[in-house]
């Protein structure tokens, strides 16, 4: 598990972003991918132990899951996968290994209180 | 009380990771060194075809190699037997490597003095899918002994991986490995993957292997 880690990174960034607009952080907004190797509970509940005792403690942790999205060829369009188990066009059932979002690991946005 | 305001940030979590390993690989090119990193689980076999593959390529090339280990030394003297400069990178709770400590375990090398680097990641099939460590060709390994539907468990390392390679195929017979049915899981979760096969113990796939893998390294002109 190296949720801690992601989690001690966005806090870094949420603080430097918070230090350099002013304010106090109430929410942090988060994008993860399918495919970026993070798991929803686990930073969620490292968030949580990380922040305690930072000028973070009691903010929110607001993730937003993406999915794979992948470009099939042969349908000349790109298309979300349901599951990343299976790398296959859910319309036309090829194979899609052309990757063109699920591995987002980003702060969006913060929530900032005065 | 007023309402929050939202300030867009869109910041990579793992930005600093991202540019230090950009700059490692831009001084491993530089340097003309070919880096391999190769990730499993524990006890997919990856000291064991490294050992393997450090004393078969030491004739040809000038190789090195970094170990993650959460503890002990073991590996490293491993490896050292084969002659190669090895450096033990103990990581203590972390669960993978990641680009600064490749960059400190690499402090006061010449990397002009090598031509290939290899990095064995902490046995591990989730965390280290997210860590670039300024690697040329990422190896995923998976032995024989493990059930062939690993792929379809952990798709974001083989999704992070350039090639799979299928260890330990001196016992696939002896475990009943459907190798056909791992083919399928790894295709299902990376179309068109390359997947080598090879057994370090008993050889059989070495000559190919090592082929492969030099045939990844650039040809730098003269």
């Amino acid at each position: 598990m190296h949720e801690l880690s992601i989690a001690l990174n966005v806090i870094r960034i949420a603080e430097g972003e918070a230090d350099r607009i002013g304010g106090r952080v109430s929410a942090v907004h988060l994008r993860i991918g399918a495919l970026s190797g993070v798991a929803r509970e686990a930073l969620l509940f490292s968030y949580d132990v990380a922040t305690a005792d930072t000028p973070l403690a009691g903010s929110r942790l607001v993730i937003e899951e993406i999915p794979v999205l992948v470009y099939c060829s042969r349908c000349d369009t790109e298309r979300q996968l349901p599951s990343p188990q299976l790398f296959v066009c859910p319309v036309c059932q090829s194979a899609t290994p052309d990757i063109r979002a699920g591995r987002e690991l980003q702060v969006m946005a913060l929530e900032m209180v005065s | 009380m007023t309402e929050p305001r939202l300030v867009q940030v869109r910041q990579n979590v793992l930005k600093e990771n991202d540019l230090l390993a950009r700059a490692l690989r831009d001084r491993f090119r530089a340097a003309g060194v070919f880096v391999v990193s190769l990730v499993s689980s524990p006890g997919s076999g990856k000291t064991r075809l490294l050992e393997r593959t450090l004393s078969d390529l030491s004739d040809q090339h000038r190789v090195a190699a970094l170990v993650g280990d959460l503890a002990t030394e073991n590996d490293a003297a491993r490896l050292a037997r084969s002659g190669a400069r090895v450096q033990q990178i103990v990581t203590g709770t972390i669960c993978h490597l990641d680009a600064s400590m490749i960059d400190r375990a690499l402090a006061g090398w010449d990397l002009a003095e090598l031509d290939m680097l290899f990095i064995e990641n902490v046995g591990n099939l989730v965390c280290p899918s997210s860590y670039d460590l300024g690697e040329d060709l990422r190896l995923v390994l998976m032995s024989v002994t493990e059930g062939e539907d690993k792929p379809r468990k952990y798709p974001t390392i083989f999704n992070s991986a350039d090639v799979a390679v299928i260890t330990k195929i001196d016992l696939a017979e002896a475990v009943e490995f459907d190798d056909a049915a791992a083919v399928a899981s790894i295709e299902a979760v990376r179309p068109g993957m390359p997947i080598w096969r090879v057994s370090a113990k008993s050889g059989a796939g070495m000559p190919g292997f090592l082929d492969a893998l030099n045939a990844r390294v650039p040809r730098v002109a003269a």
